[in-house]
């Protein structure tokens, strides 16, 4: 059985680092901050290797089933009978392999930030805002229960919060924090009703009781949510719906993507480690956990998971390839990528083969946190040298950053699919997938994969070949001042993440992780493979022939198809209506009306209380004159007036 | 010669009454108001012995009363002429008229 | 455990204060006060506990009863159940910060304190009472003290907002007044003790009438749309201290007196004007939170979001479900060390800067890493991060009201959870413009926070924590309580 103190250890070490750094950090460990927190990492992420190969090869399968174990369990909140909030972990293929990422990028992260944050203000802050993080994004994986989930949830939206506003001098690093805190925020608020809903109808908050009241027709709780409905939709739709908005939130899926591009401007091992690898495909994770209830309960909801991801790859696969700022690049390869792990989920079905799907989201989401950080952390390694994002002042770096270069052919290879890298296998389960269940799906997709491959090396070429030998106007002589690449802690994470890159597609996936838990033969076709890899090949030849050289050909292609480029350019102007239904209609047309309202009519009312009250004192009290005598005389009246009430009218 | 009844002294008490409260209205001197008060104290006096000797002849109470308000009046006139010079004394006169601080 | 201690030791304090010479020596004797209240407030705690672990399943605990005014039937009647003793614990962690944050108070330094303790004695008082008459008595005390701190010690348009807030609390007092006295002439029992009172039957017509009198005179308290008008002027002209006891303990004493007076004895009307006050609540908090992310002054900005943050008081109150109930004391305790700690960094920061107006601030983390750290804490806390406790109760007031499973009620839960988007937005508007961004030029020879000031923010901090990393504790010692609120609620209306 699993050591319950063990893994409880793999969160809680990096939440210990974050205290200790939090509080102390900036008095007694100005320096060695990093390494405390480096150490505390490389605990966890041993035991999270352990962990993992408990699982998966002595106690986790039972008759061939992986099992989905709970060895920890404590009661937090508890509403009413059943229904509580309770502190678990939950041992199951997806929430190891996820325990092993996160640990393991992470820790790729930490030993980068040694190098790359180096001589940063607020170096001890900045490895207690990674340690929150990768707390709580292992609690978040490892979550017992559904709304253990949510706390995590909005756990590592603040810590992004509190990493990409690091900069918080910087105006526009303060921007994006707010917009990521507030998309997702707005996109947590469906989660959080989702949840509402779902513990409602299965009258529990634990995920294995509720996936199991949910997908048992004969259960009364799966009866009422199936009878139950609203506009037409039945309330379990409604629910796993609403949860999705929430998991697309967190994910960036369109047309909730908005704030990823932004978050960019945190520190880029932030980007790598948060933007890239693990906090945005929790909405996959999420998705993933409650897979059973979607793909037996509700393929309405499921296929709506599958369209949204579709599109969100496709739009974000065209607006990367017009960006000019490397990690905007990046963040909408980031973006596109996800939305394949989503509509990869959206397609499957439960169980046995056609549960391929499934196998081929998580596995994809296991080897694009290998390429996606390393890709990141070598864009931070060309960012450190060159000290911009512009793609415009790069060029022709190769011959600076060799190591860098390498390992970032390494990974565009990888992301485009290109064989026998790790991306190839897991697109190529994907596509096999969507290709089953739905071709049209299978068709964005397609092209799709064509397109990555074209941005991620029009990306390569930009940075490192084009402009021959001159890096830039800025970067000239700083190969000198700033020691080449950056030293032994910033090209290990990228050598040791360049080595995943290239071979973590040979891992047998389907037999570790699959929908019933029961292991999956991935069959490899070569026939159907032909077809995307022409494609990606394709791809990297036209980005090869547009960049490698110095030409005016991109802007001439840029100029003949205007309208479009200039939309892509502008990200379809997403941003703009979003602006426009923020600002304009919430701000103008409730946010200032309530406050006028409550100024003029609610306070109004108050003060025209209060004034009618001193108007009428004002007409009465001219009665108090201070003269004695006419005092007399209102008391005569008063005595006659009384005398002739008594004598002629009450008798 | 009309013997006097209890018609007339009520009459001389109701002018008294009224000379009174004319008075008071009508005076600024506070002293003459006092005296004004004084006319009235005395109207009402006149009355209880009135009604006492023709209405309840064996009875002593309306004397007792005028005994009573006669003392009274003593006093109070001891203590307004008091306030009169104390107001004297902080107004430089005994006008009413310039005594209104207790207005609004 | 004597509750008579909860009223003889801020007594003691405040006429030792009267005694003292000077402003050191008042500001020591109001914080071993302030220190005294807090262990007191502990081991009333923990007490409780023990009984109950014991097997006490008595509603009231620790009663005591004397003879206050056998002629009316008034006595002099004090108990606590864990309803009370949260709110005493809320109390106690307040005062304590808002003695300490007051250590720089000049002005009229003996007056000042102790008119703070003689409010911590009212909300004391209020809080143990179980018969009707001495808890208006101590609802009356803890007014009295406000319209003299705004009014003194206030800033701004301070004569105005002690007007204006005084004048209201009194006239939601009035009504408690008039409420209290229908319920004594037509119960059964001439009495005013709450214990008989909720067990016998009050005539429904007396109830319909009754309960809206008193719901609404406590709701003018705890901030009910549209009474909360007294809330952004009173607290935005109060002094830090006073802000912190208006906000954290003044505006409790309403929410507890609309559940244990008004919900717990009218019973039968509280189930009638459910809808009202869900309704209204359901205003308040959105329209609170629409109406803070207009302001531009920080105490505003703090004031609008409490009239929003109380909406799921009245919420969790209105719904009548245990859970919800629970919800509504556990916002209560959450929101009132919230916003203590929201208004007691606020004043640090004006203080300061000499400005309250978010626009003209910037980049404060620089200068000043403890306030700002504690800003971010508190407007985390304030937007529901979970381990703060904003988190736990306002999670508590959803699940709560979830359970009703009529339309109506599930319209009311969605609209009032999107105002945690809302709440996001003023918030982090409001704490990105005040700490983030380039430091300003003139705030660039700030200091941080003295240690007064950091021991008060670490209290409430420590608080919050507790309350959202260990919500179970704060939970059990609520549910039973709640659970015989619940109770009363189920017992069908008779009919006559």
């Amino acid at each position: 059985m699993p050591n319950a103190t063990y893994i409880a250890l793999i969160p809680l070490l990096p939440l210990a680092g974050f205290i200790m750094l939090g509080i102390f950090g900036r008095k007694y460990f100005k320096n060695t901050s990093g390494i405390i927190g480096t150490t505390l990492l490389l605990v966890s992420t041993g035991l999270a290797l352990y962990t993992a190969y408990g699982y998966f090869f002595e106690y986790g399968k039972v008759d061939g089933v992986y099992q989905k174990l709970v060895p920890l369990k404590y009661t937090w909140l508890e509403f009413s009978q059943g229904v509580s909030i309770d502190m678990g972990i939950i041992i199951d293929p997806i929430s190891v392999m996820m325990l092993v990422v996160v640990t393991f990028v992470s820790l790729m992260v930490h030993i980068y930030s040694l190098g790359y944050m180096k001589g940063e203000e607020r170096f001890p802050t900045y490895y207690a805002f990674l340690g929150l993080f990768t707390f709580s994004m292992l609690g978040l994986v490892v979550s017992s229960n559904i709304f253990q989930i949510y706390i995590f949830w909005e756990l590592v939206g603040v810590s992004s919060f509190l990493l990409i506003g690091y900069y918080y001098d910087k105006p526009s690093a303060v921007a994006a924090c707010k917009k990521a805190f507030i998309v997702t925020r707005f996109a947590d608020v469906g989660f959080l009703i989702g949840i509402l809903m779902l513990s409602f109808y299965s009258g529990t908050l634990d995920f294995n009781t509720l996936i199991a009241t949910l997908t048992s027709p004969e259960s009364n709780g799966y009866k009422t949510a199936a009878a139950a409905s609203f506009m037409g939709v039945s309330a379990l739709t409604w629910g796993l719906v609403l949860v999705f908005i929430g998991g697309a939130g967190k994910s960036a899926m369109f047309p909730l993507h908005i704030w990823l591009p932004d978050a960019m401007e945190g520190p880029t091992p932030v980007s790598a480690l948060i933007h890239a690898a693990t906090m945005v495909v929790a909405g996959v994770f999420l998705v993933a956990r409650l897979f059973p209830v979607f793909a037996i309960s509700s393929p309405g909801a499921l296929s709506i998971v599958g369209y949204v991801g579709a599109v969100s790859a496709m739009i974000a696969a065209v607006i990367a390839c017009t960006q000019t700022d490397i990690k905007r690049v990046l963040a909408y390869s980031t973006m596109s990528q996800i939305g394949y792990m989503m509509f990869a989920l959206g397609v499957s079905k439960y169980g046995g083969e056609e549960g391929l799907g499934y196998t081929a989201s998580m596995f994809h989401l296991f080897t694009h946190a290998m390429f996606k950080a390393l890709l990141f952390l070598g864009a931070g390694a060309v960012i450190h040298f060159i000290h911009s994002n512009e793609m415009k002042d790069m060029g022709g770096l190769r011959k600076y950053l060799p190591i860098t270069h390498i390992t970032f052919l390494i990974a565009c290879l990888a992301i485009a699919g290109v064989p026998p890298f790790a991306g190839f296998f897991s697109k190529e389960e994907i596509l096999l997938a969507a290709y089953q269940h739905n071709p049209t799906i299978y068709w964005i997709a397609l092209i799709t994969s064509g397109l990555t491959a074209f941005y991620m090396f029009r990306l390569y070429f930009s940075i490192f070949w084009n402009k021959d030998a001159s890096p830039s106007p800025q970067g000239e002589g700083r190969g000198e001042v700033h020691h080449g690449e950056g030293g032994f802690a910033m090209m290990m994470p990228l050598v040791l993440l360049a080595l995943g890159a290239a071979a973590a597609g040979f891992i047998p996936f389907g037999h570790f992780v699959s929908s019933d838990g029961k292991a999956l033969e991935s069959e490899f076709h070569l026939q159907f493979s032909i077809l995307p890899v022409a494609l990606g090949l394709a791809g990297i030849f036209t980005a090869m022939l547009l960049y490698k050289k110095q030409n005016d050909k991109p802007d001439k292609i840029a100029a003949s198809l205007s309208g479009l480029y200039k939309a892509a350019y502008h990200k379809f102007y997403i941003d703009e209506v979003y602006l426009f239904i923020t600002q304009k209609i919430i701000f103008n047309l409730i946010g200032r009306p309530a406050a006028w309202f409550d100024k003029n009519v609610v306070d109004g009312l108050v003060n025209l209380t209060g004034n009618t009250t001193l108007k009428i004192s004002e007409g009465i009290k001219r009665i108090q004159s201070g003269k004695v005598q006419q005092y007399a005389i209102y008391f005569l009246a008063g005595v006659i007036g009384l005398a002739l009430l008594f004598i002629y009218v009450w008798k | 010669m009309i013997e006097p009844g209890l018609y007339h002294l009520l009459f001389i008490s109701a002018a008294l009454f009224f000379i009174g409260v004319y008075g008071f209205f009508t005076r600024r001197n506070l002293v003459t108001m006092l005296m004004s008060v004084e006319l009235i104290l005395n109207s009402v006096n006149l009355n209880f012995i009135a009604f006492n000797k023709y209405l309840w002849p064996n009875k002593l109470d309306g004397v007792f009363f005028t005994i009573f308000i006669i003392a009274i009046a003593a006093a109070e006139a001891a203590v307004a002429i008091a306030i009169i010079i104390n107001l004297y004394r902080s107004h430089h006169s005994i006008d009413v008229e310039n005594a209104e601080e207790m207005k609004f | 455990m004597n509750l008579l201690l909860l009223i003889l030791t801020p007594l003691l304090t405040a006429v030792a204060v009267l005694l003292m010479r000077n402003a050191t020596q008042v500001r020591w004797v109001s914080f071993i006060g302030a220190a005294v209240q807090l262990v007191l407030a502990f081991a009333l705690f923990f007490a409780f506990r023990n009984e109950r672990m014991a097997g006490n399943t008595a509603e009231m605990l620790f009663q005591i009863q004397y003879n206050w005014f056998p002629a009316w039937h008034i006595s002099f009647h004090l108990g606590v159940d864990g309803i009370s003793i949260a709110m005493i614990l809320l109390t106690a962690f307040v005062v304590i910060a808002g003695v300490l944050v007051s250590w720089n108070v000049e002005k009229m330094t003996k007056e000042f304190y102790f008119l703070l303790i003689l409010l911590s004695l009212g909300a004391y008082g209020f809080f143990i009472s179980l018969d009707l008459f001495i808890l208006f008595f101590f609802l009356e005390i803890a007014v009295i003290p406000k319209y003299l701190l705004i009014g003194i010690w206030g800033s701004g348009k301070k004569e105005y907002s002690a007007n204006k807030l005084a004048l209201m609390l009194m006239g939601g007092s009035a009504l408690v007044l008039v409420g209290l006295l229908g319920i004594y002439f037509n119960a059964p029992e001439k009495t005013f003790d709450l214990l008989t009172l909720s067990k016998s039957y009050i005539p429904a017509e007396v109830q319909q009438i009754c309960f809206p009198l008193l719901f609404v005179g406590f709701g003018v308290f705890t901030a009910l749309f549209p009474f909360h008008t007294w809330v952004p002027d009173g607290h935005s002209s109060a002094p830090t201290a006073g802000s912190m006891f208006l906000a954290g303990i003044s505006m409790k004493l309403g929410g507890y007196g609309c559940l244990r007076v008004a919900t717990y004895i009218l019973h039968d009307a509280a189930k009638d004007y459910s809808t009202i006050i869900i309704v209204l609540s359901v205003i308040a908090i959105l329209y609170g939170a629409f109406a803070t992310m207009m302001q531009k002054d920080l105490k505003y900005i703090n004031a609008y979001s409490s009239v929003s943050h109380c909406g799921f008081v009245l919420l969790g109150i209105g719904m009548m479900t245990k859970t919800s109930m629970t919800g509504a004391v556990m916002q209560m305790v959450s929101h009132g060390l919230m916003t203590a700690l929201f208004f007691a960094v606020i004043g640090m920061i004006y203080e300061r800067t000499h400005t309250r107006q978010v626009n003209e601030m910037g980049g404060l983390l620089k200068r000043m890493p403890f306030i700002g750290t504690v800003l971010f804490i508190v407007g985390l806390c304030s937007l529901g991060l979970p381990g703060l406790s904003g988190f736990v109760a306002e999670m508590t007031v959803f699940m709560g009201s979830w359970e009703r499973p009529d339309t109506f009620s599930r319209v009311a839960t969605i609209l009032s959870c999107l105002s945690l988007v809302v709440t996001a937005v003023y918030i982090l508007r409001a704490i990105t413009k005040t700490a983030m961004g380039p430091l300003k030029e003139q705030f660039a020879t700030l200091t941080d926070a003295r240690w007064n000031e950091k021991l008060a923010a670490i209290i409430l901090v420590v608080g919050i924590i507790a309350i959202g990393t260990a919500p179970f504790w704060l939970n059990d010692l609520i549910n039973p309580a709640t659970e015989i609120i619940k109770q009363h609620l189920m017992i069908p209306t008779p009919i006559d």
